[in-house]
Protein backbone atom coordinates (compact mmCIF):
# COMPACT_ATOMS: atom_id res chain seq x y z
CA UNK A 1 0.00 0.00 0.00
CA UNK A 2 0.79 3.26 -0.57
CA UNK A 3 -0.82 6.54 1.32
CA UNK A 4 -0.90 10.16 -0.38
CA UNK A 5 -2.09 12.77 2.00
CA UNK A 6 -4.24 15.71 0.37
CA UNK A 7 -5.58 17.59 3.38
CA UNK A 8 -3.77 17.55 6.91
CA UNK A 9 -5.03 20.27 8.89
CA UNK A 10 -7.58 19.69 11.55
CA UNK A 11 -10.86 21.85 12.43
CA UNK A 12 -10.77 24.42 9.32
CA UNK A 13 -8.03 25.08 6.73
CA UNK A 14 -5.07 27.52 6.97
CA UNK A 15 -2.84 28.60 4.46
CA UNK A 16 0.91 29.77 4.87
CA UNK A 17 0.87 34.26 5.02
CA UNK A 18 2.88 36.10 3.27
CA UNK A 19 5.13 36.95 6.31
CA UNK A 20 6.21 33.44 6.54
CA UNK A 21 6.94 33.26 3.31
CA UNK A 22 9.13 35.89 3.00
CA UNK A 23 10.69 34.46 5.78
CA UNK A 24 11.26 30.94 4.37
CA UNK A 25 12.89 32.87 1.09
CA UNK A 26 15.19 35.03 3.19
CA UNK A 27 16.50 31.89 4.86
CA UNK A 28 16.67 30.23 1.60
CA UNK A 29 18.95 32.82 0.20
CA UNK A 30 21.04 33.33 3.12
CA UNK A 31 21.70 29.28 2.95
CA UNK A 32 22.56 29.56 -0.37
CA UNK A 33 24.35 32.98 0.10
CA UNK A 34 27.71 32.99 -2.33
CA UNK A 35 26.36 30.64 -5.15
CA UNK A 36 25.56 31.10 -8.15
CA UNK A 37 23.41 28.79 -10.30
CA UNK A 38 23.73 28.91 -14.14
CA UNK A 39 19.68 28.41 -14.71
CA UNK A 40 16.18 27.43 -13.29
CA UNK A 41 17.21 24.06 -13.63
CA UNK A 42 20.24 24.15 -10.79
CA UNK A 43 18.81 26.42 -8.85
CA UNK A 44 15.56 23.79 -8.32
CA UNK A 45 17.87 21.09 -7.88
CA UNK A 46 19.97 22.87 -5.29
CA UNK A 47 16.39 24.01 -3.74
CA UNK A 48 15.19 20.40 -3.39
CA UNK A 49 18.62 18.47 -2.45
CA UNK A 50 20.59 20.84 -0.48
CA UNK A 51 18.00 23.35 1.43
CA UNK A 52 16.78 22.43 4.66
CA UNK A 53 13.13 20.79 4.48
CA UNK A 54 11.69 23.41 6.56
CA UNK A 55 12.64 25.81 3.87
CA UNK A 56 11.66 24.12 0.91
CA UNK A 57 7.60 23.16 2.08
CA UNK A 58 5.05 23.88 3.88
CA UNK A 59 3.14 21.16 6.17
CA UNK A 60 -0.20 22.99 4.07
CA UNK A 61 -4.12 23.71 5.00
CA UNK A 62 -6.12 21.24 3.69
CA UNK A 63 -8.75 19.40 5.89
CA UNK A 64 -8.29 15.91 6.27
CA UNK A 65 -8.26 13.77 3.09
CA UNK A 66 -6.27 10.91 2.52
CA UNK A 67 -5.69 8.47 -0.57
CA UNK A 68 -4.54 4.88 0.06
CA UNK A 69 -2.89 3.74 -3.18
CA UNK A 70 -3.07 -0.36 -3.60
CA UNK A 71 -1.96 -0.84 -7.04
CA UNK A 72 -6.00 -2.08 -7.73
CA UNK A 73 -8.01 -0.39 -10.40
CA UNK A 74 -10.25 1.06 -7.73
CA UNK A 75 -9.38 4.30 -5.70
CA UNK A 76 -9.61 4.18 -1.22
CA UNK A 77 -10.02 7.57 0.64
CA UNK A 78 -10.37 8.28 4.29
CA UNK A 79 -12.50 11.26 4.81
CA UNK A 80 -13.39 14.08 2.43
CA UNK A 81 -12.27 17.26 4.14
CA UNK A 82 -10.77 20.26 1.85
CA UNK A 83 -8.08 18.04 0.50
CA UNK A 84 -10.77 16.00 -1.79
CA UNK A 85 -10.80 19.12 -4.18
CA UNK A 86 -7.04 18.95 -5.08
CA UNK A 87 -7.59 14.72 -4.91
CA UNK A 88 -11.01 14.47 -7.47
CA UNK A 89 -8.49 17.11 -10.27
CA UNK A 90 -5.63 14.63 -9.81
CA UNK A 91 -8.61 11.40 -10.03
CA UNK A 92 -9.66 13.09 -13.25
CA UNK A 93 -6.49 13.62 -14.40
CA UNK A 94 -5.48 10.01 -14.11
CA UNK A 95 -8.60 8.94 -15.07
CA UNK A 96 -8.72 10.71 -18.67
CA UNK A 97 -12.06 10.28 -19.08
CA UNK A 98 -13.19 6.85 -17.54
CA UNK A 99 -15.11 6.51 -14.79
CA UNK A 100 -13.74 6.07 -11.66
CA UNK A 101 -14.72 3.61 -8.30
CA UNK A 102 -14.29 5.11 -5.23
CA UNK A 103 -14.43 3.72 -2.05
CA UNK A 104 -14.48 6.40 0.77
CA UNK A 105 -13.96 5.56 4.28
CA UNK A 106 -15.36 8.21 7.00
CA UNK A 107 -14.09 8.54 10.33
CA UNK A 108 -17.03 11.03 11.28
CA UNK A 109 -19.02 13.47 9.93
CA UNK A 110 -17.59 16.88 11.00
CA UNK A 111 -17.75 19.51 8.34
CA UNK A 112 -14.06 19.28 8.58
CA UNK A 113 -14.22 15.86 7.39
CA UNK A 114 -16.84 16.45 4.89
CA UNK A 115 -16.39 20.11 3.37
CA UNK A 116 -14.37 18.73 0.50
CA UNK A 117 -17.20 16.50 -1.01
CA UNK A 118 -19.13 19.44 -2.72
CA UNK A 119 -15.84 20.17 -4.66
CA UNK A 120 -14.97 16.22 -5.29
CA UNK A 121 -14.92 17.07 -9.30
CA UNK A 122 -15.74 12.72 -9.83
CA UNK A 123 -18.64 13.76 -8.02
CA UNK A 124 -19.98 15.43 -11.23
CA UNK A 125 -19.27 13.07 -13.70
CA UNK A 126 -21.47 10.31 -14.78
CA UNK A 127 -20.58 7.13 -14.48
CA UNK A 128 -18.51 7.56 -11.29
CA UNK A 129 -19.35 5.12 -8.54
CA UNK A 130 -18.52 6.57 -5.05
CA UNK A 131 -19.26 3.94 -2.13
CA UNK A 132 -19.36 6.10 1.48
CA UNK A 133 -18.15 3.84 4.32
CA UNK A 134 -19.41 5.14 7.65
CA UNK A 135 -20.23 3.49 11.14
CA UNK A 136 -22.32 6.55 11.16
CA UNK A 137 -26.33 6.39 10.56
CA UNK A 138 -26.30 9.83 9.92
CA UNK A 139 -23.36 9.97 7.38
CA UNK A 140 -25.64 10.36 4.16
CA UNK A 141 -28.16 12.90 6.00
CA UNK A 142 -25.11 15.01 7.00
CA UNK A 143 -24.10 14.58 2.98
CA UNK A 144 -26.96 15.85 1.77
CA UNK A 145 -27.11 18.73 4.34
CA UNK A 146 -24.06 20.05 3.67
CA UNK A 147 -25.24 21.04 -0.22
CA UNK A 148 -28.96 22.60 1.03
CA UNK A 149 -29.27 25.79 0.87
CA UNK A 150 -28.30 28.37 1.55
CA UNK A 151 -24.90 26.92 2.23
CA UNK A 152 -24.10 25.75 -1.41
CA UNK A 153 -25.77 26.45 -4.98
CA UNK A 154 -25.89 22.39 -6.04
CA UNK A 155 -27.85 20.33 -4.24
CA UNK A 156 -26.65 16.47 -3.58
CA UNK A 157 -29.35 15.42 -5.87
CA UNK A 158 -27.85 16.81 -8.66
CA UNK A 159 -24.78 15.20 -8.34
CA UNK A 160 -24.13 13.04 -11.45
CA UNK A 161 -22.38 10.58 -9.90
CA UNK A 162 -23.80 7.13 -8.20
CA UNK A 163 -23.21 7.64 -5.05
CA UNK A 164 -23.86 4.66 -2.27
CA UNK A 165 -23.90 4.97 1.47
CA UNK A 166 -22.98 1.97 3.26
CA UNK A 167 -23.03 1.47 6.93
CA UNK A 168 -20.96 -0.75 8.29
CA UNK A 169 -20.70 -2.47 11.82
CA UNK A 170 -17.57 -1.42 14.17
CA UNK A 171 -15.51 -4.39 15.11
CA UNK A 172 -16.78 -6.33 12.29
CA UNK A 173 -14.18 -6.38 9.25
CA UNK A 174 -15.32 -6.44 6.05
CA UNK A 175 -13.64 -6.51 2.83
CA UNK A 176 -13.66 -3.60 -0.11
CA UNK A 177 -11.94 -4.37 -3.58
CA UNK A 178 -9.86 -6.90 -1.50
CA UNK A 179 -8.83 -4.14 1.02
CA UNK A 180 -10.10 -5.86 4.57
CA UNK A 181 -11.46 -2.68 7.10
CA UNK A 182 -12.21 -2.72 10.30
CA UNK A 183 -13.83 0.32 11.92
CA UNK A 184 -13.05 0.86 15.75
CA UNK A 185 -15.42 3.65 18.33
CA UNK A 186 -13.55 6.46 19.31
CA UNK A 187 -14.01 9.20 21.93
CA UNK A 188 -14.80 12.02 20.02
CA UNK A 189 -17.93 14.24 20.25
CA UNK A 190 -20.42 12.65 18.58
CA UNK A 191 -18.21 9.36 18.39
CA UNK A 192 -15.52 8.89 15.74
CA UNK A 193 -14.46 5.91 14.18
CA UNK A 194 -10.98 4.45 13.72
CA UNK A 195 -10.07 2.62 10.40
CA UNK A 196 -7.69 -0.17 9.75
CA UNK A 197 -6.84 -1.47 6.54
CA UNK A 198 -5.47 -4.49 5.91
CA UNK A 199 -4.38 -5.42 2.19
CA UNK A 200 -0.75 -7.56 1.21
CA UNK A 201 0.32 -8.63 4.05
CA UNK A 202 0.93 -4.76 5.01
CA UNK A 203 -1.28 -3.18 7.85
CA UNK A 204 -2.45 0.71 8.32
CA UNK A 205 -4.41 2.78 10.32
CA UNK A 206 -6.00 5.89 9.84
CA UNK A 207 -7.09 6.79 13.26
CA UNK A 208 -7.62 10.92 13.72
CA UNK A 209 -10.29 12.72 16.09
CA UNK A 210 -10.03 10.78 19.07
CA UNK A 211 -8.79 11.82 22.31
CA UNK A 212 -7.42 9.43 25.55
CA UNK A 213 -8.29 9.72 28.49
CA UNK A 214 -5.84 7.91 30.71
CA UNK A 215 -7.42 7.01 33.91
CA UNK A 216 -9.52 4.96 30.90
CA UNK A 217 -7.18 1.41 31.04
CA UNK A 218 -10.09 -0.12 28.86
CA UNK A 219 -10.23 2.30 26.22
CA UNK A 220 -6.22 2.34 26.25
CA UNK A 221 -6.36 -1.42 25.81
CA UNK A 222 -8.67 -1.56 23.05
CA UNK A 223 -6.91 1.16 21.72
CA UNK A 224 -3.59 -0.67 21.85
CA UNK A 225 -5.04 -3.53 20.22
CA UNK A 226 -6.42 -2.24 17.42
CA UNK A 227 -3.36 -0.52 16.46
CA UNK A 228 -1.27 -3.71 17.17
CA UNK A 229 1.64 -4.65 15.26
CA UNK A 230 0.31 -1.74 12.22
CA UNK A 231 2.98 -1.05 9.76
CA UNK A 232 1.89 2.48 9.65
CA UNK A 233 -0.52 4.29 12.33
CA UNK A 234 -2.19 8.16 10.95
CA UNK A 235 -2.58 9.36 14.72
CA UNK A 236 -4.68 12.86 15.65
CA UNK A 237 -1.45 14.66 17.30
CA UNK A 238 -3.54 18.01 17.27
CA UNK A 239 -2.39 19.45 20.75
CA UNK A 240 0.79 19.77 22.93
CA UNK A 241 0.29 16.89 25.69
CA UNK A 242 -0.67 19.54 28.44
CA UNK A 243 -2.94 21.33 26.66
CA UNK A 244 -4.73 17.85 25.95
CA UNK A 245 -5.34 17.03 29.27
CA UNK A 246 -6.07 20.60 30.60
CA UNK A 247 -7.57 23.50 28.62
CA UNK A 248 -8.52 20.86 26.03
CA UNK A 249 -9.30 18.15 27.64
CA UNK A 250 -12.61 16.62 26.36
CA UNK A 251 -12.26 18.65 22.93
CA UNK A 252 -12.06 15.34 21.73
CA UNK A 253 -8.14 15.31 20.47
CA UNK A 254 -4.95 13.94 21.43
CA UNK A 255 -1.06 14.52 21.45
CA UNK A 256 2.39 13.65 20.11
CA UNK A 257 3.22 11.73 23.49
CA UNK A 258 -0.01 10.20 23.83
CA UNK A 259 0.28 8.67 19.74
CA UNK A 260 4.25 7.48 20.69
CA UNK A 261 3.05 5.72 23.86
CA UNK A 262 0.02 3.97 21.99
CA UNK A 263 2.45 3.31 19.23
CA UNK A 264 4.81 1.89 21.11
CA UNK A 265 2.97 -0.55 23.24
CA UNK A 266 1.23 -1.45 20.37
CA UNK A 267 4.59 -2.15 18.41
CA UNK A 268 3.58 -0.12 15.45
CA UNK A 269 6.77 0.44 13.14
CA UNK A 270 5.72 4.11 11.88
CA UNK A 271 3.95 6.49 13.41
CA UNK A 272 2.57 9.69 11.01
CA UNK A 273 1.20 12.70 13.26
CA UNK A 274 -1.89 14.11 12.15
CA UNK A 275 -4.88 16.48 11.88
CA UNK A 276 -2.60 19.54 12.77
CA UNK A 277 -3.42 22.49 15.11
CA UNK A 278 -4.34 25.17 12.72
CA UNK A 279 -2.70 27.80 15.15
CA UNK A 280 0.53 25.80 14.13
CA UNK A 281 2.45 27.26 11.47
CA UNK A 282 5.42 25.41 9.81
CA UNK A 283 8.11 26.16 12.48
CA UNK A 284 5.98 25.01 15.32
CA UNK A 285 5.16 21.81 13.39
CA UNK A 286 8.69 21.19 12.66
CA UNK A 287 9.28 21.67 16.69
CA UNK A 288 6.69 19.15 17.08
CA UNK A 289 8.34 16.80 15.11
CA UNK A 290 11.83 17.15 16.39
CA UNK A 291 10.37 16.92 19.92
CA UNK A 292 8.01 14.26 19.29
CA UNK A 293 11.37 11.99 17.68
CA UNK A 294 12.97 13.05 20.69
CA UNK A 295 10.59 11.39 22.84
CA UNK A 296 10.28 8.44 21.05
CA UNK A 297 14.44 7.95 21.63
CA UNK A 298 13.82 9.05 25.28
CA UNK A 299 11.54 6.30 25.91
CA UNK A 300 12.42 3.88 23.41
CA UNK A 301 11.92 0.06 24.25
CA UNK A 302 12.96 -2.89 21.96
CA UNK A 303 12.19 -1.33 18.45
CA UNK A 304 12.61 1.85 17.01
CA UNK A 305 9.33 4.20 15.84
CA UNK A 306 9.79 5.68 13.15
CA UNK A 307 7.99 9.21 12.97
CA UNK A 308 7.12 11.30 10.28
CA UNK A 309 4.76 14.36 10.47
CA UNK A 310 2.35 14.44 7.25
CA UNK A 311 1.74 17.23 5.17
CA UNK A 312 -0.34 18.09 2.31
CA UNK A 313 1.55 16.15 -1.02
CA UNK A 314 3.73 13.72 1.42
CA UNK A 315 3.50 9.99 -0.26
CA UNK A 316 4.45 7.27 1.96
CA UNK A 317 4.71 3.40 1.82
CA UNK A 318 3.08 1.11 4.56
CA UNK B 1 -2.12 17.55 62.69
CA UNK B 2 -0.50 14.59 62.08
CA UNK B 3 1.61 13.81 58.99
CA UNK B 4 1.52 10.99 57.52
CA UNK B 5 4.38 8.78 57.63
CA UNK B 6 7.10 7.65 55.02
CA UNK B 7 5.64 6.02 52.45
CA UNK B 8 6.82 3.60 50.10
CA UNK B 9 5.09 2.21 46.75
CA UNK B 10 7.06 -0.75 45.38
CA UNK B 11 4.98 -3.30 44.84
CA UNK B 12 4.02 -1.98 41.55
CA UNK B 13 7.13 -2.29 39.65
CA UNK B 14 9.04 -5.25 38.59
CA UNK B 15 12.34 -3.87 39.02
CA UNK B 16 13.02 -3.18 42.57
CA UNK B 17 15.67 0.08 41.52
CA UNK B 18 12.56 1.42 39.79
CA UNK B 19 10.70 1.61 42.98
CA UNK B 20 8.59 4.91 43.44
CA UNK B 21 8.55 6.46 46.42
CA UNK B 22 6.95 9.54 48.02
CA UNK B 23 8.64 10.87 51.38
CA UNK B 24 7.61 12.99 53.44
CA UNK B 25 10.12 15.46 55.54
CA UNK B 26 9.40 18.39 57.94
CA UNK B 27 7.32 21.12 56.69
CA UNK B 28 9.69 23.88 56.11
CA UNK B 29 7.64 26.96 56.87
CA UNK B 30 4.88 27.46 54.74
CA UNK B 31 6.24 24.80 52.37
CA UNK B 32 5.99 20.92 52.75
CA UNK B 33 8.98 18.88 50.15
CA UNK B 34 7.51 15.83 48.84
CA UNK B 35 10.54 13.61 47.13
CA UNK B 36 9.58 11.20 44.17
CA UNK B 37 12.04 9.03 43.09
CA UNK B 38 11.93 5.98 40.30
CA UNK B 39 9.48 5.53 37.67
CA UNK B 40 5.81 6.83 37.28
CA UNK B 41 3.96 5.32 34.94
CA UNK B 42 0.81 4.10 33.72
CA UNK B 43 1.49 1.01 36.92
CA UNK B 44 1.61 2.96 39.73
CA UNK B 45 0.00 6.55 38.63
CA UNK B 46 -3.16 5.31 40.58
CA UNK B 47 -1.08 4.43 43.43
CA UNK B 48 1.02 7.20 43.48
CA UNK B 49 -2.21 9.16 44.05
CA UNK B 50 -3.48 7.34 46.61
CA UNK B 51 -0.28 8.10 48.98
CA UNK B 52 -0.80 11.80 47.50
CA UNK B 53 -4.23 12.25 48.52
CA UNK B 54 -3.63 13.10 52.44
CA UNK B 55 -0.90 15.64 51.53
CA UNK B 56 -3.25 17.43 49.36
CA UNK B 57 -5.97 17.32 51.78
CA UNK B 58 -3.30 18.64 54.35
CA UNK B 59 -2.43 21.53 51.89
CA UNK B 60 -5.75 22.43 51.42
CA UNK B 61 -7.39 23.11 55.33
CA UNK B 62 -4.04 23.99 56.46
CA UNK B 63 -2.81 26.50 53.62
CA UNK B 64 0.79 25.34 52.49
CA UNK B 65 2.68 24.89 49.61
CA UNK B 66 4.00 21.47 48.29
CA UNK B 67 7.74 20.94 46.21
CA UNK B 68 8.12 18.00 44.37
CA UNK B 69 11.92 16.96 44.77
CA UNK B 70 12.21 14.59 41.88
CA UNK B 71 15.63 14.70 42.05
CA UNK B 72 15.07 10.85 42.24
CA UNK B 73 12.62 10.86 39.55
CA UNK B 74 14.26 8.61 36.84
CA UNK B 75 11.20 8.82 34.04
CA UNK B 76 7.61 9.94 33.99
CA UNK B 77 5.17 9.06 31.20
CA UNK B 78 2.07 10.65 30.38
CA UNK B 79 -0.14 9.34 32.86
CA UNK B 80 2.41 9.90 35.66
CA UNK B 81 2.59 14.01 34.29
CA UNK B 82 -1.38 13.79 34.81
CA UNK B 83 -0.95 13.20 38.09
CA UNK B 84 0.93 15.96 38.48
CA UNK B 85 -1.80 17.72 36.65
CA UNK B 86 -4.38 16.85 39.16
CA UNK B 87 -2.23 17.68 42.03
CA UNK B 88 -1.74 21.17 40.97
CA UNK B 89 -5.44 21.40 39.66
CA UNK B 90 -6.72 20.03 43.01
CA UNK B 91 -4.73 21.76 45.56
CA UNK B 92 -4.76 25.23 43.83
CA UNK B 93 -5.89 27.72 46.78
CA UNK B 94 -5.27 30.70 47.95
CA UNK B 95 -1.79 29.73 49.99
CA UNK B 96 -0.97 26.30 48.86
CA UNK B 97 0.71 26.04 45.19
CA UNK B 98 2.33 22.92 43.73
CA UNK B 99 6.30 23.29 42.08
CA UNK B 100 8.67 20.95 41.21
CA UNK B 101 12.30 20.95 41.32
CA UNK B 102 15.21 19.65 40.89
CA UNK B 103 14.31 17.66 37.19
CA UNK B 104 16.75 14.68 36.30
CA UNK B 105 17.72 15.92 32.61
CA UNK B 106 15.68 13.20 30.83
CA UNK B 107 12.69 14.41 33.37
CA UNK B 108 13.27 17.88 32.42
CA UNK B 109 13.26 17.33 28.90
CA UNK B 110 9.77 15.39 28.83
CA UNK B 111 8.46 17.86 31.02
CA UNK B 112 9.77 20.39 28.20
CA UNK B 113 8.15 18.17 25.17
CA UNK B 114 5.05 17.94 27.11
CA UNK B 115 4.65 21.70 27.58
CA UNK B 116 4.30 20.42 31.39
CA UNK B 117 6.88 23.32 32.07
CA UNK B 118 4.20 25.57 31.01
CA UNK B 119 2.15 23.88 34.02
CA UNK B 120 4.00 23.58 36.76
CA UNK B 121 6.51 26.04 37.56
CA UNK B 122 9.93 24.29 37.18
CA UNK B 123 12.88 25.34 39.90
CA UNK B 124 16.24 24.00 39.87
CA UNK B 125 16.76 23.21 43.49
CA UNK B 126 14.53 22.36 46.00
CA UNK B 127 16.14 25.09 48.15
CA UNK B 128 15.71 27.90 45.23
CA UNK B 129 11.94 26.43 45.32
CA UNK B 130 10.96 26.79 48.94
CA UNK B 131 12.91 30.42 49.20
CA UNK B 132 10.23 31.46 46.09
CA UNK B 133 7.57 30.49 48.02
CA UNK B 134 8.38 31.61 51.28
CA UNK B 135 8.77 34.39 49.60
CA UNK B 136 5.37 34.59 47.99
CA UNK B 137 3.56 33.89 51.08
CA UNK B 138 5.16 36.49 52.67
CA UNK B 139 4.52 39.05 49.80
CA UNK B 140 0.82 37.54 50.44
CA UNK B 141 0.23 37.87 54.22
CA UNK B 142 2.16 41.35 53.67
CA UNK B 143 -0.67 42.42 51.00
CA UNK B 144 -3.56 41.06 52.98
CA UNK B 145 -2.21 43.01 56.06
CA UNK B 146 -2.12 46.49 53.97
CA UNK B 147 -5.71 45.76 52.64
CA UNK B 148 -6.97 44.94 55.91
CA UNK B 149 -5.65 48.03 57.18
Amino acid sequence: MRVRFWGTRGSIGVAMTSAELRNKIAQALLQASGKTFANLQEAYTYATTELDFSLTHTFGGHTPCVEIQTGLDEYFVCDLGSGARPLGVNILARQAGRPATINVFMSHVHWDHIMGFPFFGPAYVPGTKIRIHSSHEIVESAFHLQQCAPCFPVLFEQLAANIEFVVVEPDKPFEVGGVKVTTHLQLHAGDSYGLRFEHDGKTLIYSTDSEYKLDDHKQVDEMTKFFRDADMLIFDAMYTFADAISVKADWGHSSNIVGVELAEQAKVKHLVLFHHEPANNDTALNRLLVETRRYEELTRGDHKLEITAAYDGLELEV
Amino acid sequence: MEWPAFTTIGEFLREPEQQLMLISPKLSGRTRVLSVSGRLDQDNCEAFRTELAPYLEAALSEPHHIVFDLSGLEYVSSAGLRCFMLAARQSRGPGSRIVVASLKAMVAEIFQISRFDMVLKVYPDVETAVAALESESKAGSGTRTQEQA
